[in-house]
């Protein structure tokens, strides 16, 4: 047994706290070592040729490297030792960045003696590795995206037009998402119907994407490549097959309700198409609001239907599809500021509205005809006050984030008020303007050039005066209060994840971060995927982004689900668990503890005692297997390994910590306490 | 200003004098992003009751009668510090000379420092109107008059008449006639303008 020491100085960042050469040394001097040695960067080329080198020369059949943490490197350094023809799994890893230099700055010498013992470890479990063989899963050539916005939407496109099958899975009646609510998107002032629209038929007309629209995602099981996914299609109680989209029921259908896609500002009826350009371009019934399907007399839409395309009787339906990735599209929601905000208000107040409220007021297809006008009484607001950031970047009351599309979308709405309102007044309350996009900042300038006021200060109370809103704020360049008499307050409210956000994050299996967006497995280096292999994300539902932002990650998503769909297989991780039969004794704890579903039972032929019998055995399904070794821990007769983890390897490197002048150092300090 | 100020009434009675500023000065004033740049290279900021930064806030929200009663349109030097740095191309010393022409045409009355520059550019373009040029003498004496201060600098006074630095009887240049010209034109044109 051959052992080389690699401990890397990571520029300063290792370097500069930890005493690098001395830890090499010290390694030098441990059992099986053969070559050790330090290095500045040890993942550099010339640093990993240094490795191939020292293998040859050295003869070595194990390789220890010292440096930052396996989730950084492990796989760098693996093809390295690979490259001179050591299997990949002879290699262990020390993180001495993560766990000494970065945690103990202020302690050089005790990180260096934590550096010396984490080595002393990893040294001992070398010594014990077996090598390993990734094995292979085949791959189901089809990706399913969860959510129909524009994310979902270009995710979708992409795959679909490299080749593979997609289903796209959207929970409301049509897709389109948020962007189709839009009048105009900043900095090109693009009509964002006009964009975004053709798309969505697009995605209708693609023959290799199948849409589900209102339609939920119930369960997902599976792996990489392999997952079974269970959609929910929610009882529409229209045969689509039938429908012909010609508008009469919705015409006669005499229960008005609130319309969610007019954001509340305008009415839809209970059987309805959420607006003109839906897709697809045809009615569902509200079963909430249907006065038939609530037990009263109408029927309205069935008798008018000429294709006789109503059916009350309809059911949800499940259905189980076989995919091979998941994209999560699912975007967000706008904070409720009605819950938090009791200085503007509550949302008791009129004319203050939200952004998207303004969206639909200002959009030619909405519900005044895009004529800017206060809620209340209809009439022209002359006076327009915006309010940044309310629940972004406010911890007392919402978000500790910002929301990063805020400022432009003011800016975008301040600059359509001065353009449709002659005469009009426009403040714009704000704490930074962030603009950092391709023509932000000029767009920003152009409104301020067309006569926004910008006041730096938050708005502290906004009270009746009148008919009118008095906004009590200040201008904290000019060190003063400020009011200003408003006919309209539009607040631009943070961006959250939308509702379910988190359930379908457990459905699906992956996590969310602190505010509930999902997790990305690195946040500058892996951005589009989640640590669960196979789930890519696109959109805001990662975090808040703006559209350019939100297409680029879904195109981005995209290429990693062709590249995974291209393959016919792909290797798995060998560093799974395994079963040694002749101790199982079948108690399927194991069973009970796996997250991931991998363990199942098996029969064997037992032949003690000279019986010819039968035992039931624990065996591990190498697809859904994630190495996370909770069959091991729990395991009380030791049946169960974790291969690249093995009880005897975890053993050897806690008994080569608590060696002897260590332990009995350690009792010293117990019994100090 | 230590009551809540009211925008809304302040651009609506304010609008033109915005409007005048600009176009007087000839400056964007709404160009302005309040970066301080102005402010942080001023000499004569500290002594200042607004900051230079400040008093073109002043003038884009439409605070006519603070900015125009302020002390620091008079203290500014027209040292254009403030011009060659400001990354807006706003040229705010021309500004501060648009808010002082201003002032002085409103009939704005000043109090302290303010009103002892504005005298001394009083007694200076007199001076320069009687003679053609400047004639030192007469015009500190007749500062030290309306300023109630008649013996100010005299030490300073008695030295450079003494080395022949300035004269004691006015020196008058021959073509005082076009200069008075001059004044006329521009007691026409600042007519118009009002």
């Amino acid at each position: 047994m051959r052992i080389g020491v690699f401990v890397c100085w990571c520029g300063s960042n290792i370097g500069g706290v930890v005493d690098v050469p001395r830890v090499a040394a010290r390694a030098a001097h441990l059992p099986y070592v053969a070559h050790s040695v330090d290095y500045k960067y040890t993942c550099s080329e010339p640093g990993q040729n240094m490795i191939v080198d020292a293998i040859q020369k050295h003869n070595l059949d194990r390789v220890v490297v010292a440096s930052c943490s396996p989730r950084l490197h492990e796989t760098t350094f693996r093809k390295t030792i690979a490259r001179a023809g050591l299997n990949p799994y002879l290699l262990e890893m020390v993180n001495i960045r993560e766990q000494c230099s970065w945690v103990h700055s202020k302690e050089p010498d005790q990180a260096t003696a934590k550096a010396i013992d984490l080595v002393r470890m990893a040294v001992a479990k070398a010594a014990r590795l077996e090598p390993l063989s990734e094995g292979s899963i085949t791959v189901t050539k089809k990706a399913m995206v969860i959510g129909g916005g524009i994310a979902g939407i270009q995710a979708a496109l992409d795959i679909a037009d490299a080749g593979h099958k997609v289903i796209l899975v959207e929970r409301e009646p049509t897709i389109g998402g948020k962007m189709v609510m839009l009048d105009k998107t900043f900095p090109t002032l693009d009509c964002s119907a006009c964009i975004s629209t053709p798309k969505m038929v697009a995605v209708a007309q693609h023959p290799n994407i199948e849409l589900l629209t209102y339609a939920e995602v119930t369960e997902v099981s599976g792996y990489i490549g392999n997952f079974s996914v269970t959609v929910k299609q929610k009882a529409r109680y229209v045969d689509h097959s039938r429908c012909t989209g010609c508008g009469t029921c919705w015409e006669k259908c005499p229960q008005k309700v609130s319309s969610e896609f007019n954001q509340h500002i305008g009415i839809r009826k209970a059987i309805y198409i959420p607006f003109p350009q839906a897709v697809p371009n045809k009615p569902c019934i509200d079963a909430a609001n249907c006065r038939r399907l609530n037990g009263k007399k109408c029927g309205v839409c069935a008798k008018v239907c000429a294709a006789g395309a109503i059916n009350y009787e309809q059911q949800d339906e499940y259905r189980q599809v076989k995919v091979g990735a998941i994209v999560m599209a699912t975007g967000y929601d706008l904070f409720d500021w009605t819950q938090a905000y009791g200085e503007y208000g509550y949302g008791k107040i009129p004319n203050i509205i939200t952004g998207l409220q303004f969206e639909r007021l200002v959009n030619a297809s909405g519900p005044t005809g895009g004529k800017i006008t206060r809620p209340s009484d209809g009439k022209e607001p002359q006076n327009v006050v915006f309010i940044k950031c309310v629940g972004s970047r406010d911890e007392a009351k919402g978000k500790a984030y910002c929301s990063r599309a805020c400022c432009m979308y003011t800016a975008k709405h301040a600059h359509q008020v001065l353009e449709k309102i002659p005469g009009s007044r426009v403040f714009v309350f704000y704490m930074d303007v962030r603009a950092p996009g391709k023509a932000y900042e000029e767009f920003y300038q152009r409104t301020v050039n067309e006569g926004a006021r910008y006041i730096r200060g938050r708005v502290s109370k906004i009270s009746r005066k009148g008919d009118k809103l008095l906004v009590k704020g200040a201008d904290t360049l000019l060190g003063c209060q400020v009011e200003i008499e408003a006919d309209l307050v539009v607040l631009a409210t943070a961006m959250v994840p939308s509702r379910g956000s988190r359930e379908i994050a457990r459905t699906v299996g992956f996590t969310v971060d602190q505010d509930g967006f999902f997790q990305e497995a690195h946040p500058k280096l892996r951005p589009v995927e989640t640590n669960t292999a196979g789930i890519f994300l696109a959109g805001v539902c990662q975090g808040p982004k703006d559209i350019p932002d939100t297409v680029a990650q879904a195109s981005a998503a995209a290429v990693k689900v062709c590249a995974l769909l291209y393959k016919q297989e792909i290797a798995t991780n060998p560093m799974i668990a395994e079963v040694n039969e002749s101790k199982c004794q079948g108690c399927l704890l194991c069973r009970d503890v796996c997250p991931f579903q991998a363990i199942e039972t098996k029969t064997i032929p037992n032949n003690a005692h000279d019986q010819a019998k039968t035992q039931t055995v624990a065996h591990v399904n190498s697809g859904l297997c994630q190495g996370c070794g909770c069959c091991t821990s729990s395991c009380r007769s030791g049946a169960i390994n974790l291969k690249g983890f093995s009880n005897e390897q975890i053993v050897s490197a806690i008994k080569a910590c608590l060696c002897e002048d260590n332990f009995a150092e350690l009792v010293r300090k117990v019994r100090k306490r | 200003m230590s009551v809540a100020f009211n925008l809304t009434n302040s651009l609506k009675d304010n609008f033109g004098f915005i409007n005048n500023v600009s176009k007087e000065s000839g400056q964007p004033v709404e160009q302005c992003y309040q970066c301080g740049k102005c402010t942080a290279g001023c000499p004569v900021a500290f002594a200042m009751d607004y900051p230079p930064h400040r008093v073109l806030r002043m003038v884009q929200l439409g605070l006519k009668e603070n900015v125009l009663r302020s002390q620091a349109i008079w203290l500014c030097a027209g040292c254009s510090t403030c011009t060659s740095r400001c990354p807006r191309n706003v040229d705010l010393a021309q500004v501060m000379d648009c808010l002082r022409s201003l002032a002085k045409r409103e009939g704005v009355p000043l109090d302290d420092r303010a009103r002892d520059v504005s005298l001394f550019y009083d007694c200076f373009l007199n001076t320069v109107e009687d003679n053609g040029k400047l004639y030192e003498l007469g015009m500190m004496l007749n500062y030290n008059l309306k300023t109630r201060q008649l013996f100010k600098n005299a030490n300073t006074g008695l030295a450079m008449l003494t080395r022949n630095k300035i004269k004691f009887l006015p020196a008058k240049t021959k073509n005082r006639r076009d200069v008075a010209m001059i004044f006329q034109r521009v007691r026409e044109l600042e007519g118009k303008a009002r």
